[in-house]
């Protein structure tokens, strides 16, 4: 029975952790007030570096920075149309996608040409903590980007809740008239949130392709970044609540997986819908209490207007 | 000036002699090809791409010609793609993927003059009065009845798992075979399956490989592009795996024990003879292991290449 247990919840993680690093990201540039869409192409360009990278030196930390980097340059990008040309943030995101899906597809065809396995991040057993029985089989005998996606959520609780810094975001997505008259630079904070969230979303791409998969394809997040776009409204612009929306999700995806395998007796096609109806009927159940949206999401900012 | 005159009318005469000439000569046979995922996806559309290419080099570059458009999962914009196609004249249309149907049905009547070819089906639409569309699709339960008679020789703990996309199509028709196979061999081996819903969902196919594994299996199989997921995890744990559709040897050479390969070569062929004699659709092809459409792959490493290297390395210890 535990090594059930064991195995549908080392699934879960090992499942939300490209969710995690993309809702994060999506979630501080949305606090910030910019919608960004796009996530599942900057991830397939974060996957696509990372496992290029991976293929041609052998080096997981240069493939890591390599997803990071181009993950940094699509963030400038969708910065620079969402800030600076005050697009309509909603359809330029779907243009980064299409952009990021069809840029991967064709540098994969062009340069690698045929499916092929790299050797990836390996499990990194944590010392002690490793050999507490159950917890420690779960939590701490995963790979390094599992940790950092963890890590990642009480990071980012802390700064945009106890730093300066994290005011600001959140006085730009807010109000950023207001902020804007206390001298923060609002486009300055804007750029910053959307390139840090896409570099989390190029090592989203990574985290599956020179870690958890080991590979690259075609399409290879299959509309993960959409789905982590949902989580960050799921999870009310809130880290911690992202994060249990990420593990939700995931968490009923492993046991449909592990029900099926059993074989028992539940259409497929029932199972397959569990984690997306789970979610939408956790959410109908909370929200009794009210969630605000950043005000000024999805507005460009004008000084003056 | 006379002479200047009958000059210029011969060369202009010869070069209208030469250029029908040259307009005389075989013009190409012409395919278009539509498919639902990459030509590289070691499954279901490269297997066409493979074979496509194969006729091409038979036939020669000047007399065969082809286009695709991969990629074309969802079924509007493949309607639009063939429609085009037609309307380019090409000689004929293939339309590899079974979600297609129902556009051929609209678009082959309007474009009487081009062949159709539509698979994995057995339908021609010939009770519609369709006669421009040719069927094809493969037995792919043959092979998989090998693939599961070897596989469950192979297995030790006598758990098997399967990994699906969606129940249909040769999909559907691989993983009965291969159920039916191993249940043949192994009366009491257990047969897990798992469909994941999708043709190319890597991540969802890697963690059902994984728990394949954690519940016991020692070989896996399953069919479409997002296998590649799975196939990573075998290699990882050191699982066995069975292949369909394409060669997938290449991805993990220690761990692919045996693949079943489409030749659609074998529909291909005489779909093109017909056409070029006129006659444009009614007929089914059908890919088995008797007319050599399918072909079993044995990859000997995995089978038996740990134990040549311990021989090698002095690993093992023959006591006559």
């Amino acid at each position: 029975m535990e090594a059930i247990i064991i195995g549908i919840a080392k699934s879960a993680i090992r499942l939300a952790t490209p969710y995690l690093y993309a809702s994060i990201g999506e979630t501080i540039g949305q606090l910030s007030g910019v919608l960004n869409l796009g996530v599942d192409g900057v991830m397939l360009m974060g996957a696509f570096s990372a496992f290029y990278t991976v293929l041609k030196t052998g080096n997981l930390i240069l493939g890591l920075l390599a997803a990071i980097v181009v993950g940094a340059i699509f963030g400038l990008l969708i910065a620079f149309v969402n800030v600076t040309l005050k697009a309509e943030q909603g359809i330029s995101g779907i243009g980064v996608y299409i952009f990021g899906l069809g840029l991967s597809s064709f540098l994969f065809r062009t340069m690698v040409g045929t499916v092929e396995t790299v050797s990836g991040f390996p499990p990194l057993s944590v010392p002690l903590l490793s050999n507490i029985p159950i917890v420690g089989e779960i939590f701490f005998q995963q790979n390094i980007l599992v940790y950092g996606a963890f890590a990642l959520v009480p990071l980012t609780w802390f700064i945009l809740n106890k730093t300066p810094l994290g005011l600001s975001i959140r006085a730009v997505g807010q109000h950023p008239e207001a902020a804007d008259s206390l001298g923060v630079n609002i486009v300055h904070i804007r750029y910053l949130t959307v390139i840090f969230g896409g570099m989390l979303s190029g090592i989203a791409g990574a985290s599956l392709s020179i870690a958890l998969l080991n590979v690259f394809q075609q399409n290879l997040t299959n509309g993960m970044g959409f789905i982590a776009v949902a989580l960050v409204y799921f999870g009310a612009w809130r880290p911690l609540s992202v994060l249990s929306g990420a593990l939700l999700f995931s968490t009923v995806n492993a046991i449909q997986i592990w029900v099926q395998v059993k074989g028992i007796n539940i259409p497929s096609d029932f199972t397959l819908m569990l984690p997306y109806i789970v979610t939408i009927a956790v959410l109908a159940a909370m929200a009794k209490r009210r969630i605000h949206p950043p005000a000024a999401l999805n507005k460009p900012f004008e000084r003056g207007e | 000036m006379k002479l200047k005159k009958i000059i210029i009318v011969l060369t202009l005469i010869s070069i209208l002699v030469l250029s029908l000439g040259f307009g005389a000569s075989a013009k190409p046979f012409r395919v278009a090809v539509i498919m639902p995922s990459s030509i590289n996806d070691l499954a279901f559309s490269q297997s066409m791409y493979d074979a496509l290419i194969a006729v091409q080099k038979e036939m020669g570059k000047e007399n065969f010609e082809f286009v695709y458009s991969e990629n074309m999962f969802v079924v509007a914009d493949a309607a639009a793609a063939i429609r085009d196609y037609a309307s380019e004249g090409y000689d004929q249309v293939i339309a590899h993927g079974s979600q297609y149907g129902s556009s051929l049905v609209e678009i082959a009547p309007d474009f009487p003059n081009t062949s159709f070819a539509w698979g994995t089906s057995v339908s021609t639409f010939s009770d519609q009065g369709i006669t421009n569309v040719f069927a094809y699709e493969a037995r792919s339960e043959e092979g998989g009845y090998v693939c599961g008679v070897l596989a469950a020789k192979l297995s030790q703990t006598g758990i098997i798992g399967v990994i699906g996309p969606i129940e249909t199509g040769d999909a559907k028709l691989y993983v009965d075979g291969f159920k039916v196979g191993v249940l043949a061999t192994k009366p009491k081996a257990q047969v897990n399956v798992n469909w994941i819903g999708s043709f190319s969902d890597v991540a969802l196919a890697s963690e059902a490989a994984q728990t394949h594994i954690n519940v016991g299996a020692d070989v896996l199989t399953g069919t479409a592009q997002m296998v590649v997921g799975a196939i990573g995890v075998a290699r990882q744990r050191g699982v066995l795996w069975f292949g369909t559709q394409a060669d997938q040897t290449s991805l993990a050479p220690e761990v692919v024990v045996a693949n079943q390969v489409y030749d659609w070569t074998v529909a291909l062929k005489p779909m093109i003879q017909l056409v070029k004699e006129g006659t444009r659709g009614g007929n089914i092809y059908v890919l088995t292991l008797a007319n050599g459409g399918l072909k079993m792959v044995v990859n000997q490493e995995a089978l038996i290449g740990k134990t040549i290297k311990d021989i090698i390395e002095g690993k093992i210890d023959i006591k006559l």
